[in-house]
């Protein structure tokens, strides 16, 4: 089996898609994250793949940048999760709506 | 890895051509069942499985620096976060009545938009023929050394601003989430 730059870009965008899925759809704020972290492995899939076939070690730097910011946004959101859970006793995304017109 | 040079723009090749289509085949069913499960618990061990395949395919790609990362900070660390804030906020008898809310149609248009350019940048863009050089992941000042060592070189020397700056994000970020977790004096109950 002789796998191109092609395998890669599709299997990242499906992965990248499954997550943009989860989180337009999912009412659960913690699975929300979780896609959005899913989302993010997408991307570095790629960059690993084009740094392979360029043979250029800047994406496996950048990728290890997105997997740093990665980890920061899923420490604001756990935060801002334990927030809305002691404000609303919920975690549903529909229900933090006080800011709607 | 000569048989990859054999085959020009060829990744991944025999075997592990295969091994990739297994890892990706388990890591896209590990994404869905994030997406589809009801309990957050089952979400989150589904998004580790994931996590640890993709690693796995870094690793096939003989990135094993950031396959090592990848399961260090997302398996031992985001994925130990989120386990903790999921048995923090977990409700024993509150159960989800609705998994997915009523915006299938604004998704599905999204990925409609993401997918005809991706399917017209796959179909009519041709990749560069460069000749792989598989040693550019192991070389270091003209010698065979580790992919950490020439991943350190390349970070060091030429990223070393952007890496002053993902410092102070990660300071930014303990701060904020800190302050956004503290329990504020006066609302304590």
């Amino acid at each position: 089996m002789t796998i191109t730059i092609n395998h890669f870009l599709v299997v990242s965008f499906l992965l990248f898609s499954i997550g943009l899925l989860g989180v337009l759809v999912r009412r659960n704020f913690l699975t929300v994250l979780m896609s959005v972290e899913l989302m993010l492995n997408a991307v570095n899939l790629n960059l690993i793949a084009f740094s392979r076939r360029l043979s250029d070690l800047t994406g496996q730097v950048f990728s290890v940048f997105v997997i740093t910011i990665a980890a920061g946004e899923a420490a604001i959101g756990l935060a801002l999760t334990i927030s809305l859970f002691r404000q609303r006793r919920t975690l549903n995304v529909e229900d933090a709506s006080s800011m709607q017109g | 890895m000569t048989a990859a040079q054999a085959v020009p723009g060829a990744l991944l090749t025999g075997a592990a051509g295969w091994m990739f289509v297994v890892f990706a085949v388990l890591a896209l069913g590990m994404a869905v069942a994030v997406v589809v499960a009801r309990n957050p618990i089952h979400s989150a061990l589904f998004l580790l499985s994931s996590f640890l395949l993709v690693a796995c395919i870094f690793i096939l790609q003989q990135a094993e620096f950031v396959g090592a990362v990848q399961i260090l900070v997302y398996a031992g660390g985001i994925m130990v976060l989120f386990l903790f804030v999921i048995m923090l906020v977990h409700q024993r008898g509150v159960q989800e009545r609705l998994t997915f809310q009523h915006q299938w149609d604004v998704a599905l248009l999204f990925l409609l938009v993401f997918l005809l350019p991706f399917l017209y940048v796959l179909w009519t863009e041709r990749f560069p023929e460069l000749p792989q050089n598989l040693d550019a992941f192991r070389m270091v000042k003209g010698k065979i050394a580790g992919n950490t060592e020439a991943v350190a070189w390349v970070l060091y020397r030429d990223y070393l601003l952007p890496f002053e700056v993902a410092s102070v994000f990660l300071l930014v970020a303990m701060v904020g989430a800190v302050v956004l977790g503290k329990r504020s004096a006066e609302k304590v109950d």
